[in-house]
Order: C-alpha cells, then sequence, then structure tokens
C-alpha cells in the first residue's frame, strides 16, 4: 500500500509500504477515506518530537471503511464508514474509566505521561499513522464511530480532533457567560475554540495570530475580534488595555511549541531544542489572563521543559487546565451540534490534496502558502 | 529501596480527628472532562485487555510497573540511532537525558536514512521531499531566493575546498 514516509525534518514523500495487519484480537483495518495534516504534525515535521523516527507514517486525523476485524471486535461490521478519534484507548484502565480516553494506560510502553495517538512518534506509542491507504485501528470497539448517514465525511473527519480539541479547549477555560475569551493562534484548533467558546456564553472573543488571512477568516466564521500581534506593540499591554486594565477571564493556547514572537523562545525552542518548543504563546497566555483567571492548554509541547511565567500563575492565583481532547467523551455532543448548524467543520478546508501530493501539502501547510488553513489528503480511489 | 520502604501503610481514617470534615465534591478542577462516577479515583485495578504479542522490539519506559496490553510495532529501534535509544530507555521520562538522547538518535537516524536509500540504489529527491513543487507554484520568489542562496552556498563550499587542495 501507499504511504507516507517520514524523512527528516522538513522532508516527507510516499512510499509503498506493507499492508497492516491484525496484531491484537480487538484491532481492526481500515481503508483511509480522508486524512488530515494537523497543526500537530507540524511539530513532527519540524522535527521538534523525541523519537521520531525516518520510516514513520503520520497522521491522527482520519476516516475509512472497516475492511478487517479481529475476533475480539463486536461493534463494528466490515463495510463500515467509521470516524476514528485520534487517541488509541482501551476503554477499561483506571483513566479510561474516568473518561480520560486521552490518557490510556493500555496503549503507550514508551512514556506513561503520553496516551497512544496513530502515526505520532513513539513517545505517543509508535503505530501507524492514518496519511496511508491503510491503517491498523487498534481497540476498534472503543474509538472508531459509525458515523451517520447524514453526515458529509469532511465533517467527520475534523470530529476526529480539531472540532474535540477547540470544544475542549473552551470547555476546559469554565466559560461563564459574558465572559471574555482570549485565543492565541488561528489556526484550526483556534478557530474551533474561538467558535465554541461561544457555545458556553462568551460576551467576548478575541483572537491573536500573526497570519492576516486566518485572522480574517476566524473574524467572519466564529465570528470574533482578532488582532495581529506584530502590528502590536506588546500584545499583552494591549490585551489589558482592552479589558479594562484587568486581563481576560479565559485565555486559550491554541498554538503550542511551534509559536512565532520571541527570539528567545524561537532560538531555545525551535533552534537549539533546549526548550519543549517555543512556549511564547502560553507565555503570554498566563500574562494577560486576568487574577483568578483560567488558562485553557490544547497547544501541543513537547516532554522536556519550558520557560514560562510560573510565577505569575502564583500571584495571579490562575488555574490551568491541559489535556489531549477525550474525543470519545465528546463525540456524542459535537453530533448534535453539527446537526443542529451549530458548528460547520468542513469549511475549515482549503485544501485537497491526493495522497500522492503528501510532500507538496505538508509544505503548503507548513508555510502557509496559498491561504491554507486545512489541508487534507485524499488516497486514490477513496 | 527496600520493600518495607515502599510498602503501603494502610490508615485507620476513623481515629484521624477531623477527616473528612471540609471534603467538598464540588471542589473539583477536573470537571467535566474527568468523569468521577463511574470510579471515584481511588480504584487502581482494572480488567486487563488481552496482550498484545510480537517479535518486533519495542522500548518500554522504566516508570511502568506493566507492559501495556497494545503498542505500535512499526519501524523498530535499529543502527546507530537505535543504540542511543536503548540506551535512552535507561532513564526515566523526568531526566532531560532520556529525552535529548532520543532526540540526539533522530538525528543520526536522518544520515542513517539517507545511508540506507543510498544503499539500495536510490538517490532521495530531496527537493521534491521538501515540497519544491508547491514552493514554486504558490511562492516563486521565495523558491529562487532559496534557489540562489543554496547555489552560492555551494559555489562557496566547493571553491574553499579547491582552495584547500591547491
Amino acid at each position: 500500500m501507499l504511504a507516507m514516509d517520514y524523512r527528516g525534518p522538513y522532508r516527507v514523500r510516499l512510499e509503498e509500504k506493507p499492508m497492516p495487519r491484525i496484531e491484537h484480537p480487538q484491532d481492526a483495518i481500515v481503508r483511509v477515506t480522508r486524512s488530515c495534516i494537523c497543526g500537530s504534525d507540524l511539530h513532527l515535521y519540524h522535527g521538534m518530537v523525541p523519537d521520531t523516527r525516518v520510516g514513520s507514517t503520520f497522521g491522527h486525523e482520519f476516516t475509512g471503511v472497516v475492511e478487517e476485524l479481529g475476533p475480539e471486535v463486536s461493534n463494528l461490521q466490515v463495510g463500515d464508514h467509521v470516524l476514528v478519534p485520534f487517541n488509541i484507548a482501551c476503554g477499561q484502565c483506571h483513566f479510561c474509566k474516568q473518561s480520560l480516553f486521552g490518557n490510556c494506560h493500555e496503549v503507550n510502553p514508551h512514556a506513561t505521561a503520553v496516551g497512544g495517538i496513530y502515526g505520532y512518534s513513539h513517545t505517543a506509542g509508535g503505530y501507524q499513522g492514518g496519511q496511508a491507504e491503510y491503517v491498523r485501528v487498534p481497540y476498534a470497539d472503543v474509538g472508531p464511530m459509525v458515523f451517520p448517514d447524514w453526515m458529509d465525511p469532511d465533517d467527520a473527519v475534523l470530529l476526529t480532533d480539531v472540532v474535540p480539541t477547540g470544544y475542549q479547549a473552551a470547555e476546559m477555560g469554565g466559560i461563564q457567560k459574558g465572559d471574555t475569551v482570549v485565543v492565541f493562534g488561528a489556526g484550526p484548533v483556534g478557530i474551533m475554540a474561538a467558535r465554541c467558546a461561544w457555545l458556553f456564553g462568551a460576551g467576548r472573543v478575541i483572537v491573536i495570530d500573526h497570519f492576516d488571512y486566518r485572522l480574517e477568516f476566524v473574524k467572519a466564521y466564529a465570528p470574533a475580534e482578532v488582532y495581529n500581534f506584530k502590528e502590536l506593540d506588546d500584545v499583552v499591554t494591549f490585551l489589558k488595555h482592552t479589558t479594562d486594565g484587568l486581563g481576560a477571564d479565559v485565555v486559550i493556547d491554541a498554538v503550542g511549541g511551534d509559536a512565532k514572537g520571541n527570539a528567545l523562545h524561537t532560538l531555545f525552542g525551535n533552534k537549539l531544542k533546549l526548550e519543549a518548543g517555543s512556549a511564547i504563546a502560553l507565555h503570554w497566555a498566563i500574562n494577560s489572563a486576568k487574577k483568578g483567571g483560567i488558562v485553557s492548554i490544547v497547544g501541543v509541547y513537547g516532554p522536556t521543559g519550558n520557560m514560562v511565567p510560573i510565577g505569575n500563575v502564583l500571584n495571579k492565583g490562575l488555574t490551568i487546565r491541559a489535556n489531549q481532547a477525550s474525543v470519545a467523551r465528546l463525540l456524542p455532543r459535537l453530533i448534535e451540534h453539527v446537526r443542529a448548524g451549530h458548528i460547520d467543520p468542513k469549511a475549515l478546508i482549503t485544501h485537497r490534496v491526493p495522497l500522492e501530493d503528501v510532500a507538496d501539502a505538508y509544505h503548503i501547510f507548513a508555510a502557509k502558502l496559498d491561504g491554507c488553513i486545512k489541508p487534507v489528503l485524499v488516497p486514490g480511489g477513496a | 529501596m527496600s520493600e518495607a520502604r515502599t510498602a503501603r501503610t494502610p490508615v485507620d481514617t476513623s481515629k484521624i480527628a477531623g477527616w473528612g470534615v471540609d471534603a467538598d465534591p464540588e471542589n473539583d478542577p477536573t470537571y467535566p472532562y474527568r468523569d468521577r462516577s463511574r470510579d471515584h479515583g481511588l480504584s487502581t485495578d482494572w480488567q486487563r485487555p488481552t496482550q498484545q504479542r510480537s517479535d518486533v522490539e519495542v522500548l518500554q519506559s522504566i516508570e511502568y510497573k506493566h507492559f501495556p496490553a497494545v503498542y505500535g510495532t512499526t519501524v523498530p529501534p535499529r543502527g546507530v540511532s537505535g543504540a542511543i535509544r536503548r540506551a535512552a530507555f535507561r532513564w526515566s521520562e523526568s531526566h532531560w537525558l532520556h529525552w535529548l538522547m532520543l532526540m540526539g538518535a533522530d538525528r543520526v537516524n536522518v544520515v542513517e536514512g539517507l545511508v540506507e536509500d543510498l544503499a539500495r540504489g536510490k538517490v532521495p529527491n530531496v527537493p521534491a521531499e521538501m515540497g519544491a513543487r508547491a514552493e514554486w507554484e504558490h511562492n516563486r520568489q521565495g523558491f529562487l531566493t532559496k534557489a540562489a542562496v543554496f547555489a552560492g552556498v555551494s559555489a562557496g563550499v566547493v571553491l574553499l575546498f579547491r582552495r584547500s587542495k591547491g
């Protein structure tokens, strides 16, 4: 089968690889119909995630048709069209029993701190990703969901990560009616977090980024007030002044380790890899939150450490909430939102690219070319 | 550390004055993403899934008390990078050395990938792997600038090499 193949930082290509096979009685083999490139795939693409091995296939946002089932799978049938949550979860461990499906303890021998994620380095379990024609799906009774007939597959594929992660970012913010919410990052997750902030009753939503075309998109889509931090002398001071000098009730970091805006963080985090990515967005989030406010983190960082003003977290009495989205927990509610027209996931898709052109798709997305917000890879015959 | 030091000592909470008098179930910053209704968080036992069996080498964090039931079997460790990875797993996830060694192994692995390509007679098309076609289509000025810089640096290296030989 054909699959994306990582060759090193900034280098990917298409390769012929062996077909995946059932390796565990609860496995399924799925023929991929849609597979997105996620903003967090760019952390891998840029060589920022430890134990990203040459020869790996990325991709944790995908839909597909069930081709084969292991003997212990009972909830799926061959031929089902399923969306597959990005986190792999057993459904019965200490953490899954508490709906912490992103923190399963039965999926990743390489790290206790990280759950299992398709195609996200060996630090996240060493699984093959979905940027391929076929993929092995473990614990097939727990994660994959047959999506309703009325749902567009382009909506379904965004329910595997982008929508639940953006939604959980807003949910973890504990937004109360009338709250001012600031979102750092106008990528797909930031856009979705801004949209979902309204669902929780936000009174004002502000999005910060440095790409004008993305700010224009979220301004109309969320809708939101938008500001380009490159046009501001000091983004934190600006946010304080525009919130009566107090700061925002809730601040969401939807950027993670690829953040731009500070030379020191870029040097230490992105170039020298001495930090787990550039943490300037988190730094700004902490400093622009109101005293007693909440910082919600869904931006992805590596497992080492970052320079952030933790003293300000203490002195301002901030609450920090963070996690990988628990996709399986959120799906029923999010499907209701899509059906009701509260969320339009597929509107984020700007590029549909044949799997064969995966290298171009990565470059377009990483370099923010051609107005790219969300690229979807489509295997031949899908 | 001895077994005696690590063994749990049961505590009779009924003998602790005031135990639990200020407990407040609403004081839960993990709501709603942590559902404690099915498990109050103290039970640490669960019925383990069937254990996956494989001949592929899979490295394990020393922080685990058990080997997780399911795991990925892609790209097992091998070569120099594999040796570095095996060594890295002698340290826990809490040690920077663990992660820095894995990052170092990743860089070595890139060189190994090039060597493997050449060994099987495949010259990697690095510009295509880096999306040069997309750069040409959507950022022609950037493409030309990068091409000029690459050509200039290459010419400089060749000149330096020739001088050092002469």
